[in-house]
Order: C-alpha cells, then structure tokens, then sequence
C-alpha cells in the first residue's frame, strides 16, 4: 500500500470503530494493562494463585476472540486458508487470551487488596 | 506457595514496553508537508472517492487558494460495499453517506452537475448556469453507467419478480439484486453473469458476485439445481493473463460454465431470454436470472468538453491524460483522477488511493514553481471474493505483472481469509481515510 504508516493504520481502526470507540477501546486496554503493573508494583510480585486462575481463563478468552472475530465477519473456520489466515487466527486467540487473563488478575488483585507483607 | 517476580524484571520489561513504544511512534514516518501559500483557482469536478479524497488534500496543504468542488448528488456512495449488498451481508445503508460530510470547512461545495467544461476558456458552467473560473482543474466525474445500451432492459426490471440483477446502479438496486439471487438460489434455473465490451469499473465485480451466488446456493443445499454461465466479452475471463488463468482454475473447480466473446446485447424480460452478440452472430440464451453490468462511459459534460482521446476509446470518451503524471496531455492546468482517466488499467477505488498524492505532488510542485515527481504505475486492486469467507487480493499494474502489498505474507492468487477480511472489514475503513486525505 501506498504511504502505509501508523497514522495510515490508526485512521483506518478510528473508522473501523468510530473514532470515540476505537480510543475508548484503546483506553480501556491500556488502564487494565496499568492496573496490572500497578498491582505487580504494588504487591511486589506475581501471585502465582492469582495467575493460576488468570490462566485458567485464558481458553475462553481464546475461544472467546475467536468466534467474536468469525461471526463479526461472516466467515467460519473451514474459510482459514494459508499459513497467514491461521497466524492472524493464532494471533487473535492470543489477544484473547492475554487479554482475559490481565482483565482476570486485575480483578482479583483489586477486589482483594494488597496481600499482607510476606518474605 | 508464592512465585515471587523481582521487581527489577518487571522494570525493565516497562522499560523495553517503552522502547517498542517509541520504535513504533518513529513509523509513522514524517510529519505532513508544510503548507504552501497559493491564491489559485481550483475546481474539482466531482467529489465521489477521487474528488473528496482531493479535496481534503489540496486544503491540507493550501493556504489560500479557492477550492470548489462541484457535484450535484447529495449522497456519497461507497461502491465497492455494492457486493455485500447485493450478496445479503449488507443493508443499503452501509454504502451511503452524505457528500457534505467528506467536504473539508474552506472549500465551497457547488451542489450541481457540471454541464460544460471549456479547457480553452478555463470555465466550468453548471446545469443552473452558475460558471466557475478555473486556473486548475480535476476531473474526477467518474463514469455514468449506459443501461440504455441494453435493449429491452430497464432498472424496474430489477429484482425477485423478473430474476433481474443490477447492484452497479446504486445501494437500493443492490439490495432489489440481492433479492432477486436469494430467490434464484432458493428455486434454482439458469443464472446468467458477464461484462460488458466497454472499459469498466472494478472488472473483477462481475465474476465476484457469480462466485458469490455459487457459493450461496452450496450453502442452501442447492447447487445441483442451479446452473452458473458467465459470459466473457473477450477471450479471456480477466484482461490480467495471469489471473485470467487462475479464475477459470476455479470456475473448472466449481463447474461452473464460461463463453468468450459474448456480449450482452438485449434482455427479453417477458420470455425471460438474453441475447448476445458473438463472433458466429447471435447467440439467444434462456435465464431464470441475470445479473446485468452495462456499458461504461465518461458523463456526456465530460464527452462533450474536448478533453477526452480522439483517437482512443472514442465510443467511452476517457480523457487524455499521461499515463504516468495523469496530466492532461494537451491542457497542462487539467488533472483526472479516477474512473475518468484514459489509461490502460486503474478504474477501482484502491487505484484513486494512488492517483490523490500523484496529482497533489504535480500540482503542488506547479504551485511551488517546481516540477513534480511522483508517478502512478497503473496499480490496480480488486479483493476477488470467491466465497463468503475467502478472496484473492490481486493487485497488478501497466504491464500486467502482480504488485502484492504484503508479499510474502498474502498470496495475491491463493483464496485467503486474510483477503477476505480486508474487503469486508478493512476496505472501508481504509476508503473512508482515503476520503479525508489520509490514506
Ligand atoms: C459494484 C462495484 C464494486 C466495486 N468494488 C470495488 C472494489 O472492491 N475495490 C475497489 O477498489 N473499487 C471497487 N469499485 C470501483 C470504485 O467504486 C470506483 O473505481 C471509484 O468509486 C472511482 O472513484 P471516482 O472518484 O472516479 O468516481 P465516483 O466515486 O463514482 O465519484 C464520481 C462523482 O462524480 C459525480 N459526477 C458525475 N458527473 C458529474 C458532473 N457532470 N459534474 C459534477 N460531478 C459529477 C458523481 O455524482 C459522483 O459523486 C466497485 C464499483 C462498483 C460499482
């Protein structure tokens, strides 16, 4: 493509979604991406039970992506064609994924506090 | 049991997080060219893909200068959305828009049709008589579409009850179409497909919508009972040889039926039959539904106005312009952009992406006392659906060769979700940017 930049790039997302949803999107991505700094900061360390749930839920939000991202564009799975079609597959299930599982520690980190000082 | 992360790491990964951050702010490459002070007369005939797109361009980088844009329909019409349309995927309303909402604030948009354009006099008049001087003018009308030409056919024709098909004509035909396909592909019978002998828009369009309508009928447990002809106006399925090739690969796969040099010629809606012109003479075929792509033409202004080939296309009237700088070969103050243009290939809405910062650099430069450099290369795309779910993204220029986007990463002939997925969710998007200049 022609003059293909980032400002190429986020124009055409700002009109996929709007422009007011696709930065409210992007907000929301990055606030759950602080607050799981934030958490790890706070609680200085990852809480391997936290992550532990945060990983169970993380083939829903593979599965999740996945068929979010089929029925949104008419296509169905028997439509995954070359190696690419199954790399953006992988690449969305992953999005899902890691996505879930921040969402699912953040939450669990907040709706908890910070864990009582340990060694 | 506690796993610990040493805080240092953490740091250190916000730290690299920030230097992707900054690696990828240094892509979005330099900022836009400075503005340049002009006080010229600029009139830009049309403001669909190629005339909007201008429009918004030449005000970002002008200070200044009198822009008017001239176009007399009030809706934008997102035409490569027709497809969907007319294939059930889409409402009408996702291909209309309104003109004015493209419309850059300091550029003054005239809400008519050009009726005379006067190179010599450097004069646009309207059809209410309003007359506009230029010192530069953009041709961007694109095409007016001659359903006359097809004896017998008329557009109430369209639809379920009389099995015709005609999304070219506007978001609400492509709707009427795609009723008159659900019901062929619900009853079965003969569908007929092909293009017209003119230059056309998007000639991938016509072989789209019949792989499509295949594609439907399979899914509805059909297909045995429909037959599929698509009728070719030259010797070949697509003017690209190498494309050309791999659609009659698919056709061959889909059993689907194909005729070269067949021209539609007249429809008889009351016995339901099509007539062709061919080389042997003749050629009468029966239809339960056709889908109609008329002969394409320059509007009669434009016809009219001494700017088009004399010796090339004289029944189209495409205006001469270097197939390089899309500059008009006799009038250096005349630029066209889009479907208008007299060159080889690039009637789609992805080559006007590649005509706006051609025609903006030579104009600019002109402004500037400068000569431009920039040059278009015939570059010409057409997401070729081949199924609900899959497409080709053939790309190709002048010379016929495959101009990929992404090579190596999506096959230009291999039928690909990825493809797929640009046409249905990424080419609006990408359309609409282009309309405001930034794509
Ligand atoms: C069914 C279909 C499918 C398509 N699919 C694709 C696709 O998948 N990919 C792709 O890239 N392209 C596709 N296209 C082609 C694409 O839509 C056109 O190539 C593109 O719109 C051309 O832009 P343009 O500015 O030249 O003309 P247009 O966008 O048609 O705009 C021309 C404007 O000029 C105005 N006008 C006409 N006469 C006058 C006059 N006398 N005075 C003033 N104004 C006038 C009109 O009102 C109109 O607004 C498709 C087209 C169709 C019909």
């Amino acid at each position: 493509m022609e003059e293909f930049s980032l400002r190429t790039l986020l124009a055409v997302f700002e009109e996929m979604f709007g422009a007011w949803l696709f930065w409210a999107l992007v907000a929301v991505a990055v606030v759950f991406t602080l607050a799981w700094l934030y958490v790890l900061i706070r609680d200085r360390s990852l809480s391997f039970r936290k992550y532990l749930v945060a990983q169970i839920s993380m083939p829903f939000g593979a599965v999740a992506a996945v068929a979010f991202v089929l029925w949104v564009t008419n296509s169905r799975l028997r439509d995954i064609g070359g190696p690419i079609d199954w790399l953006v597959l992988l690449g969305v299930a992953a999005l899902g994924a890691v996505g879930l599982s921040i969402v699912v520690y953040v939450l669990q980190s907040l709706g908890r506090g910070a864990p009582p000082s340990q060694s | 049991m506690t796993h610990s992360l040493d805080l240092s790491t953490t740091r250190r990964g916000f730290l690299g997080l920030a230097a992707g951050g900054a690696a990828l702010g240094a892509l979005a490459g330099p900022a836009r060219a400075q503005r340049v002070r002009s006080s010229a007369r600029i009139v830009i005939l049309g403001a669909g893909a190629g005339g909007a797109g201008m429009a918004n361009r030449l005000a970002a980088r002008l200070d200044g200068a009198q822009i008017t844009v001239v176009d007399g329909r009030a809706q934008h019409w997102y035409q490569p959305g027709f497809t969907l349309i007319a294939s059930g995927l889409r409402p009408a309303s996702y291909a209309i828009s309104g003109t004015g909402d493209w419309l850059p604030s300091g550029v003054r948009w005239v809400q008519d049709y050009a009726a005379e354009i006067d190179p010599e006099a450097n004069r646009v008049t309207t059809l209410g008589g309003e007359r506009l001087d230029y010192d530069y003018l953009i041709v961007a009308t694109g095409l007016t579409l001659d359903w006359d030409a097809i004896e017998g056919f008329s557009l109430d024709l369209v639809g379920p009850e009389h099995g015709v098909s005609a999304h070219y004509a506007s978001p609400e035909y492509a709707v009427k179409s795609w009723h008159a396909l659900d019901r062929f592909t619900d009853r079965g019978g003969v569908g007929l497909f092909g293009r017209p002998a003119t230059e056309m828009k998007c000639a991938g369009a016509p072989v789209k919508i019949m792989l499509i309508a295949e594609d439907i009928a399979t899914r509805k447990g059909n297909r045995d009972r429909c037959e599929f002809i698509y009728n070719a106006q030259a010797q070949n399925l697509f003017g690209v040889p190498v494309i050309h090739h791999r659609v009659r690969q698919i056709m061959d796969e889909r059993a689907i039926e194909y005729c070269y040099q067949h021209v539609l010629k007249s429809v008889d809606p009351g016995r339901k039959v099509a007539t062709y012109t061919t080389p042997e003479g003749e050629e009468e075929k029966p239809y339960d539904f056709i889908n109609v792509v008329p002969p394409q033409r320059a509007p009669q202004a434009v016809r009219d106005s001494g700017l088009s080939w004399a010796d090339r296309w004289t029944d189209q009237g495409w205006i001469e312009v270097d197939m390089a700088t899309l500059r008009h070969a006799r009038y250096s103050n005349v630029f066209g952009i889009g479907d208008i243009n007299g060159v080889p290939k690039g009637k789609t809405a992805a080559s006007v992406k590649f005509h706006l910062p051609v025609v903006e650099d030579h104009l600019i430069a002109e402004l500037q006392g400068r000569e431009g450099t920039r040059s278009f290369n015939g570059y010409t795309s057409c997401p070729l659906i081949t199924r609900i779910g899959r497409a080709m993204l053939v790309e190709f220029d002048y010379n016929d060769n495959l101009t990929p986007s992404f090579p190596g990463i999506v096959a230009p002939l291999e039928e690909l979700w990825i493809s797929w997925l640009m046409k249905e969710i990424a080419l609006k998007p990408t359309y609409n940017a282009m309309l405001r200049g930034l794509a």
